[in-house]
């Protein structure tokens, strides 16, 4: 285990606690940097897509994880994402405006969210964005001149300066350049002045508002930049499928991106990523596992959703902190075996905390 | 006129579908702060349970909406007991996700039973397609299916209502809801009762499964309408059984009412509408009790 002996302030607030993360961080990178050479294409095009949706449980899990902010629309925000991308892209605006408009309408879409939710909160937060993400679904499809409506939106091959990006690994590098960006933008934004407005928020809402902190002003701050990542994402999604259509982004895919975020680990920023990849390569190994299974059970459509479903609850009833809380145990038990303890991990038998008044 | 009243009578049949799911939150969200978001799917596995109990066994109808509102009834203790009850004590959210996880496995499981499956099916009630004229041959067409649900949602509530004022263990579910911790201390056995009300709500929802069928089919995704109950309760001031009763009569009648008068497409979301309107208007809801929260 590493104790850092820390000498200075900066040591606080660094990105890298100490040099073995930045050895194996580099390590990561060089290894997203030569999948395109080591995987096939196939493979590479599921990464693509945990790069996309690792994005959007980013901006997830600073509202959810962080914030405390449940949302059960957010697949609305990736469809103002991906709709203002086709829509841009179709009128001739370069992708490298467009992305950061689509963010930019869907943080708007988030902020207009956010105001009303300020009034409320807990459960009735969860039902408002809840009927937020239907009402906006219904948008989508009655708004045919722009979205195409049921029948779909087909986009354009994708070119940022002469260069195509259409072709799998280019579009690869660009949403790994893009996931990054975002990433450390949001780390960067956890370690400043706001985002510890956000966990304060997350923690209580009445010892934050006695910090001085400006509930409804950080509130709708993690909303906007919540709903931005996922229109960054929304607008890469579009591209990665080239059709959109409104049923792509309904009820179904808000739970799911919760689901990813809690299988990954709420509350950290390791976890946005690993819910995606986690989500996937299940994905991937129930497709090529159930010709093994006997065909009762194997080529039935729910098998997956019954698996996720287990999964979900499992990781609820027996791991809270997510793949990432097991990854941190695993970790501790080698760091300082032969010391480790049953219970370090233990989660605190906690009173009912009620949201009640009496 | 008569237009209206048969559109309000029509949106009054499924407000009152809604407000039975939206009773089953509400007791669940009282007694123990849990929103349940498997409630319209529970119902879903109540409709099964009854097409199972008619169309597999044989049995008359109204054996089987009593033996299907049993089964349901055991099926909520079993949920409680095994899912929720580790989970006592722990925040909003992990509840949350947990009855999310339950509702999604749910959907699965059902599409892998053998003989429900994909498909949709049709519950072969007595009552299917018959209706009834008011007023002579240009009064009210009321159907059965309609009149039923309306009819059983009554005597249900009534039921309720009698169940909850003058029986033992009525009074101890009030009690728990009202303070875990007195009723605990006044000897009130909570986490046995908190099984019960899940059993109570669970039953609940498959009465409203069943009564539903005929209507909509029995198929893997008929939950769905259960999000619609959520609105219902919000209205109604979450927390408030009379308040469930009327937010879904009114969402079921808004709903009937604006798919005939406004464009198409605003009957999908006139509950979500009308709730947002409520959130931003009164957050409490027509019933609710209006308290701030105390450090």
């Amino acid at each position: 285990m590493h104790f850092i002996f820390k000498t200075r302030y900066e040591q606080d607030i660094a990105l890298f606690k100490h040099a073995g993360q930045r050895f194996w961080y580099s390590i990561l990178v060089i290894g997203l940097l030569a999948a395109p050479w080591l995987l096939s294409e196939y493979s590479l095009s599921q990464l693509t897509f945990i790069g996309i949706y690792s994005i959007v449980c980013l901006g997830l899990m600073l509202l959810a994880g962080f914030t405390g902010q449940v949302s059960l629309g957010h697949a609305g925000f990736l469809a103002m994402g991906a709709y203002t991308e086709a829509y841009l892209q179709a009128h001739g605006w370069p992708f490298l405006i467009s992305l950061p408009m689509s963010a930019l309408v869907a943080g708007i879409t988030g902020i207009m969210v956010g105001l009303p939710a300020l009034r409320v909160k807990g459960m009735y937060l969860s039902i408002a964005t809840l009927a937020f993400g239907f009402i906006l679904e219904e948008v989508v499809v009655r708004a045919e001149p722009v979205t195409g409506g049921n029948a779909g939106r087909q986009l354009g091959p994708l070119t940022i300066g002469g260069i195509n990006f259409d072709d799998g690994v280019n579009f690869y590098f660009l949403v790994i350049a893009v996931a990054v960006l975002c990433i450390v933008g949001v780390l960067n934004l956890l370690r400043s002045p706001t985002g510890r407005a956000f966990v304060a928020i997350r923690d209580s809402e009445v010892s934050a508002q006695s910090m001085g902190i400006n509930l409804s002003h950080y509130k709708t701050t993690a909303f906007a930049l919540s709903a931005a990542l996922a229109g960054i994402a929304g607008a890469l999604y579009a591209h990665k499928i080239r059709f959109i259509t409104p049923d792509q982004f309904g009820f179904l895919q808000s739970i799911e991106l919760l689901m990813m975020i809690v299988i990954g680990g709420l509350g950290s920023i390791q976890g946005a990523i690993f819910g995606p990849a986690f989500w996937f390569i299940v994905q991937q190994l129930i497709v090529t596992g159930k010709d093994w299974l006997p065909p009762a059970i194997g080529q039935q459509t729910g098998l997956q959703p019954t698996i996720f479903g287990f999964i979900l609850i499992g990781i609820v009833l027996f791991e809270p902190m997510g793949l990432y809380g097991r990854w941190l145990k695993v970790r501790t038990f080698f760091e300082i075996f032969p010391f480790y303890r049953k219970g370090m991990f233990k989660r605190q038998k906690s009173y009912m905390k009620s949201e009640r008044m009496k | 006129m008569l237009q209206f009243l048969q559109l309000v009578v029509s949106g009054a049949a499924i407000g009152c579908i809604y407000a039975l799911i939206a009773l089953g939150f509400v007791l669940i969200y009282k007694a123990t702060e849990t929103v349940n978001f498997a409630q319209g799917d529970l119902m879903m596995v109540g409709g099964f349970a009854g097409l199972t109990a008619m169309s597999v066994l044989g049995l008359p109808f109204a054996l089987a909406f009593l033996l299907s509102v049993a089964v349901m009834g055991l099926l909520g203790m079993a949920t409680e007991r095994i899912v929720l009850r580790p989970l006592l004590g722990q925040p909003a959210f992990t509840m949350l996700m947990v009855t999310i996880g339950l509702g999604y496995l749910a959907r699965g499981l059902v599409t892998m039973i053998p003989y429900w499956g994909t498909e949709t099916h049709t519950l072969p009630v007595p009552y299917k397609d018959e209706v009834i004229w008011l007023g002579g041959q240009n009064g009210l067409v009321i159907s059965v299916e309609h009149l039923a649900i309306i009819i059983a949602t009554l005597v249900l509530v009534t039921l309720l209502y009698l169940f909850f004022r003058y029986t033992r263990l009525g009074i101890a579910m009030q009690a728990t809801s009202q303070n875990q911790l007195a009723a605990f201390y006044m000897g009130i056995p909570v986490r046995r009762v908190n099984m019960l009300i899940w059993g109570l709500s669970s039953a609940i929802c498959g009465a409203a499964g069943l009564l539903l069928a005929p209507i909509t089919f029995v198929h893997a995704n008929m939950g769905f309408v259960g999000l619609k109950a959520f609105p219902a309760a919000v209205v109604g001031g979450f927390g408030s059984i009379p308040g469930a009763l009327v937010g879904g009569l009114i969402i079921g009648i808004v709903e009937s009412l604006s798919g005939f008068y406004l464009p198409e497409g605003f009957k999908d979301i006139a509950a979500y509408v009308v709730v947002l309107i409520m959130l931003v208007v009164k957050p409490n809801g027509l019933f609710g009790d209006n308290l701030t929260k105390k450090v």
